[in-house]
């Protein structure tokens, strides 16, 4: 069912959520598909250039040599004196002018390994080397070698002592709720590493300036991120460090806090050797350095009635969060508080910590804590509508938030709720109930010697838009409108475009505020020379939270041109510019009105609005051999306003596929603390032939503090896709696995009652010495 | 970092011979593994190469007195597109098909598999299966090494330095037949888990006894292998459930797979006698 | 060592290593910087080209072997002011998001639609199963190149 709100309607409060189906015009969107991608063309015909496209004469290339151990002590660097080093740079941690620390949340991660100091994980930097040319600097390495002492690893979170943080949130009465339960179902789930897996390798070209200050030209998500951190170690003041954003090819979250790592390494070659300097990750570094998914322990107890009611939950979640904190902390935070699921419950308790391992450090991917505790949750309901004999669809339907209700943090969800209309959606759009009476009969039905059986499987769930608590008042973005002096409109904000299509919807937003078409809207550069910071392109904040920015900035600009020409902004801009000169508008995030977190005791309004997801699976599983494919999928996501449809479909069929991957097929192995899955014939993501079908539902239920209504949506299709898939490999095989990916090795295993592979995300020691 | 060590590339066989004869060199064909390998991050690159894709006369696929022969740089592609493999041979293009994807199937070839060695390569239990004979050539003739004899160890064939993989023969016999079965990790670009070519002379009747059975394995040993116990079992039989059930449990004892970075021992165990099991099955249409 | 071909219709004759990978030949040698390396050994399909025709990854093929061959990139397909049919088609359904794996996997479906066969969803995405995406989950890729397939097609028929 459709409604659609009359044109030129100013307030967004339908209350109840719209369903866009393609095609269908909608206010505030000048096409019913959206923009073509403003910088489609330029990617279509190989013109648009990444970090490696770009040529800066007389450049130098960079590499970085790395530990081959878990935990040691460094103990020198010695340069064998047969080769000729004065054809090569070599940079140490003696040579960092500022703090030896990638600046992020602790102080704990230092840029290069100082001497005597202790290297924490495989793949550590210890120092840096560059040379004109590629043979000089393979040569190098050659002729380089380390020493350390080898100490004691650690590598499962569980047996670790040495903890990031530790958070708990709830509410109610968790011994009132277990003595009221008739039932008790209990669950660990274990989800492994996951890599982003950017079809572009991470790359940065530091270029020297004259007068010590130093540009870095790179494949990134926050320039402002690599700018403090530019300035804190290489002692550079605002004007001196410059980022300036190349073409990305992906991030995900991979590139939020690696690439400030890759480009102090950068920078420090090209400050001593004084030319620019190419540091450009080949696959092979990328997978075996870079920071990946992180790996999670996730505990249930939930008490229920035999008539279906959720009375309790008690929740521990524990993170690896490798060698370091990087942002270890926030995922924590995120995961925990998503950790109970989209459902009411009266009594909730959820404790969290995160711990440290001998491996490399992980951070943040798509979903950022959420999909490793979603997957959990829904895992969770999904056993327990089977322990009652309850349809899942039917308890969520029980379960679901509604407008009104309370989160274990104490947030009254107050508007913006469209947990049941995704629910809905989805199953409808899937034929849900009858494709799982059909799978329960065939399933019945079923000989020994079947060889394929086909499953559904249901899950939901939820994803706050922005920053967490407080997280957008420290960020105080700012964003800019401006009319130039030519009589140009630009959009200035650090949001960065890696393909969610930043470039076309920013245009978009602030043209239909202006009255002017698309085209008349220019983006700047992402170069910090050039906009203001206006926050990380993480978090699913840019729509929203940016987004919002500039079409107020936009509305201001109107009205202060359309005050002084008296005449509509369209017809007079350019005039106004040429007569006054340029104008330039800059919005400064304010709170939203009316939520209110307390991060001490982490209660309050965690989010200012939570977007809603539920995705439908089908499989067919290889009864021979455990294979899964994965036949359909459809999923409704619920992102407040679409602004743009196809690229809003775009974040939901991505996001959806690497839900998939992470069900199935991307699994890393450790063995000493190293990645195994080092290189793409062994790290494997889904090709066209995995992929399934694809049905994105795009749902609208407008969050009112945000000028056009909208929250976020790239992270949301990422916290249903893998308990969808499991609940229907369940369905077709009867068996639950508890632990991603549920490869065939698992699934087979408990299918013929073999024993359990290793569970996910943790290393086997090191092999025997002296052994074959 | 890619290495480019200095390379010869010879117009005709004849020329390809003597630059063997005088120096050692390793030869690239499509370039699938060997451009791979040559970082110098798996090992030591080779000192000098020779680019034998421009040697036609390694080329083409015809049939000659009973026998298929295919050139050494037959592509994938070429094997899936020949209307001889898919007379006489079609479970050939059938392997080829799992092999990569179009880019892979466009230049590797069943030569360049076959000297690769990789004891997951694709189409080598075929040729095991089939009774292949790869015919090798230098300056001074060519000789004949079975199939059974090409893969000697770890990563190695019988051919000699100076040698090159001109041809590989498979005899063509009425009512042979053959079955091919990979499991892979994914749809495409895909490295086995385990591979699997199943090879044997029947009439047409379902209950027909089997005779001559070869069975043989890729990625559950160091080499691709036959399987001669299993071998055994099925040998005189016909593939009925009892035989399969036998034949199932004797495979899953007769190899010693490993654990590594795909798969582990016991899934690869399991999985080949499963697949075996099936595949009887599916002929026994039981 | 000197070689000749052919790309994008334009002779080439370049004095560089036989070993060195057309991929590399391309982007520095001759500043075609379209076709991308995304892994180096032949996985992801990201250095797609095609030599006389045939999709191939350029990361594998030494130049040494296209001596006297004609090879096409990305850049051979369109330009921004002329786009071809087919990366109109991705333009039109949102087949590129962060453009990285677009190059290759324009080229290999040229190939593919070059070959007139079958446009079923699997033969699409079998014709592309070698090319990495990372960011679209395939969908409107496949929708791009079925477009392109349709549009084709009704051109041949020609006027009525």
């Amino acid at each position: 069912m459709t409604r659609v709100l009359p044109p030129g309607t100013k307030e967004l409060a339908a209350p109840d959520a719209l369903i866009v189906p393609p095609g269908v015009p909608t206010p505030g969107r000048a096409s019913p598909r959206g923009p073509l991608r403003r910088e489609g063309p330029a990617k279509l015909t190989g013109v648009a250039k990444y970090a490696d496209d770009l040529v800066f004469p007389g450049a130098w290339y960079g590499a970085t040599i790395r530990s081959t151990e878990p935990h040691a002590t460094l103990l020198g660097i010695d340069l064998d004196d047969t080769f000729d080093w004065s054809q090569v740079v070599v940079v140490t941690a003696a040579d960092i002018p500022g703090d030896n620390v990638v600046s992020l949340i602790r102080d704990d991660q230092p840029i290069l390994v100082p001497i005597d100091g202790e290297i924490r994980h495989q793949a550590e930097a210890l120092c840096l080397i560059a040379a004109a040319d590629r043979e000089t600097l393979r040569a190098a390495k050659r002729h380089l070698k380390v020493r350390t002492r080898r100490l004691p690893a650690v590598f499962d979170p569980l047996e670790s002592t040495e903890e990031f943080s530790h958070l708990e949130v709830g509410r109610g009465d968790l011994k009132a709720g277990f003595a009221e339960a008739e039932l008790v179902v209990e669950g660990t789930y274990r989800v492994g590493h996951q890599e982003q897996l950017y079809i572009e390798n991470q790359a940065m070209i530091a270029v020297p300036h004259a007068d010590d200050g130093m540009t870095v030209h790179g494949s990134c998500q926050c320039p402002y991120y690599i700018h403090r951190a530019l300035k804190r170690s290489l002692q550079l003041t605002d004007a001196q460090a410059v980022v300036v954003q190349a073409e990305t090819g992906g991030g995900f979250g991979g590139k939020e806090e690696y690439p400030s790592m890759i480009a102090l390494h950068a920078a420090l070659l090209a400050r001593k050797l004084g030319k620019p300097v190419r540091m450009i990750y080949d696959r092979h570094e990328d997978l075996s350095a870079t920071t990946k998914r992180h790996p999670a322990v996730v505990h249930h107890r939930t008490g229920i009635m035999r008539d279906g009611r959720l009375v309790v939950q008690e929740i521990d979640v524990v993170m690896d969060g490798g060698a370091y904190c990087t942002l270890t902390p926030v995922v924590l935070s995120r995961g925990v508080l998503h950790a109970g699921g989209p459902y009411r419950c009266p009594n909730v308790h959820i404790s969290g910590r995160s711990m440290a391992t001998n491996t490399p450090p992980n951070g943040a991917f798509r979903g950022f804590g959420a999909p490793q505790t979603e997957f959990a949750a829904e895992m969770q309901v999904n056993r327990i509508a089977e322990a009652l004999s309850i349809s899942p669809l039917e308890l969520r339907r029980r379960w679901a938030y509604r407008e009104g209700d309370t989160t274990p943090t104490g947030q009254v969800l107050r508007e913006s709720v469209a947990a049941l209309d995704v629910l809905e959606a989805a199953a409808e759009a899937s034929d849900f109930s009858r494709h799982s009476e059909q799978t329960r009969r065939a399933r019945e039905a079923r000989q020994p010697s079947a060889r394929v059986a086909s499953g559904i499987g249901l899950a939901m769930g939820w994803h706050g838009a922005g920053f967490t608590g407080s997280g957008e008042v420290h960020i105080a973005g700012v964003a800019s409108v401006e009319l130039t002096d030519e009589g140009a409109i630009r959009v200035l904000s650090a949001q960065t475009e890696m393909g969610q299509g930043t470039k076309t919807i920013f245009p978009q937003l602030v043209a239909a505020e202006l009255g002017v078409e698309g085209e008349a809207v220019e983006v700047a550069p992402q170069d910090t020379s050039v906009v203001p910071d206006s926050g990380p392109t993480v978090a699913s904040r840019t729509a929203m939270v940016v987004g919002g920015l500039i079409v107020k900035a936009a509305r201001r600009l109107r009205a202060q041109v359309e005050a002084a020409t008296d005449r509509p902004f369209v017809d007079s801009y350019h005039d106004f510019a040429l007569e006054h000169g340029g104008l330039r508008v800059d919005e400064h995030f304010e709170p939203y009105p009316n939520v209110h977190f307390d991060d001490a005791t982490y209660t309050g309004d965690a989010y200012p609005a939570f977007g809603w997801a539920c995705a439908v699976a089908r499989v067919e599983v290889d009864l021979d051999t455990g294979e899964v494919t994965v036949r359909d999928v459809v999923s409704a996501d619920d992102a407040g306003r679409i602004i743009h449809p196809v690229l809003a479909e775009g974040q939901v069929e991505g996001g959806t596929l690497q839900a998939i991957g992470y069900a199935t097929i991307e699994e890393i192995k450790l063995v000493d603390g190293r990645y195994l899955n080092d290189r793409l014939a062994t790290y494997l993501i889904p090709t066209a032939l995995d992929a399934p079908r694809m049905e994105a539902i795009l749902v609208e239920k407008p969050f009112s503090g945000a000028p056009h209504g909208a929250k976020g949506i790239g992270e949301l299709p990422m916290d249903v896709g893998a308990p969808a898939v499991v609940a229907a490999i369940h369905d077709a095989t009867g068996v639950w696995i508890h632990d991603l990916p549920a490869t065939p090795e698992r699934i087979l295993a408990a299918l013929t009652g073999a024993p359990t592979p290793a569970p996910p995300g943790v290393s086997a020691p090191a092999p025997k010495r002296g052994a074959a | 970092m890619p290495v480019e060590p200095p390379v010869a590339s010879p117009r005709s066989l004849a020329d390809a011979y003597a630059l063997l004869a005088a120096d050692r060199y390793r030869p690239v064909a499509g370039g699938t593994d060997l451009l791979v390998q040559i970082t110098g991050e798996l090992g030591d690159p080779p000192d000098r190469v020779i680019d034998i894709w421009h040697l036609d006369e390694l080329r083409g696929i015809r049939v000659e007195s009973n026998a298929l022969v295919i050139g050494a740089l037959t592509t994938y592609a070429e094997l899936r597109r020949s209307p001889l493999i898919a007379e006489f041979l079609p479970a050939f293009a059938d392997a080829a098909a799992t092999i990569g994807a179009a880019q892979i199937q466009n230049r590797g070839t069943i030569g360049g598999n076959a000297a690769n060695a990789s004891p997951a390569g694709d189409m080598l239990p075929l040729l095991l299966a089939c009774d292949a004979q790869l015919v090798a050539g230098k300056g001074d003739g060519e000789r004949w090494i079975a199939a059974r004899e090409f893969w000697p160890g770890y990563r190695q064939t019988a051919l000699q330095p100076d040698e090159l993989l001109l041809r590989i023969s498979i005899p063509l016999a009425t009512g042979r037949r053959v079955r091919y079965r990979k499991v892979g990790t994914r749809r495409a670009q895909a490295i086995s888990k385990v591979v699997m070519a199943l090879a044997w002379q029947a009439d047409e009747a379902a209950d027909a006894p089997w005779a001559n059975v070869h069975l043989a394995l890729g990625s559950v040993a160091a080499t691709p292998v036959h399987a001669p116990v299993t071998e055994a079992v099925l040998e005189g039989a016909a593939p009925t459930e009892a035989v399969a059930d036998h034949a199932a449990s004797t495979l899953a004892s007769e190899i010693e797979p490993i654990d590594d970075v795909r798969s582990s021992a016991d899934y690869r165990r399991a999985v080949a006698a499963r697949v075996l099991h099936r595949l009887i099955r599916d002929e026994g249409g039981w | 060592m000197s070689y000749r071909f052919f790309v994008n219709g334009d002779p080439v004759e370049l004095e560089v290593p036989g070993m060195r990978r057309l991929l590399d030949v391309l982007r520095e040698e001759l500043a075609l910087t379209g076709t991308k390396e995304g892994c180096g050994e032949g996985e992801c399909g990201a250095c797609s080209v095609l030599v006389d025709g045939a999709v191939v990854d350029a990361c594998l093929v030494p130049v040494c072997q296209v001596e006297g061959t004609s090879v096409r990139t990305v850049e051979g397909l369109g330009t921004e002011a002329a786009l071809s049919d087919l990366q109109a088609a991705f333009l039109e359904t949102g087949g590129a998001q962060c453009g990285i794996c677009t190059p290759g996997m324009l080229v290999a479906a040229e190939a593919f639609l070059s070959t007139g066969g079958s446009v079923s969803d699997d033969a699409i995405r079998e014709a592309i199963a070698g090319n990495l995406c990372r960011c679209t989950g395939y969908t409107k890729i496949v929708e791009a190149i079925a477009l392109s397939a349709k549009r084709r097609r009704l051109a041949d028929l020609g006027p009525a």
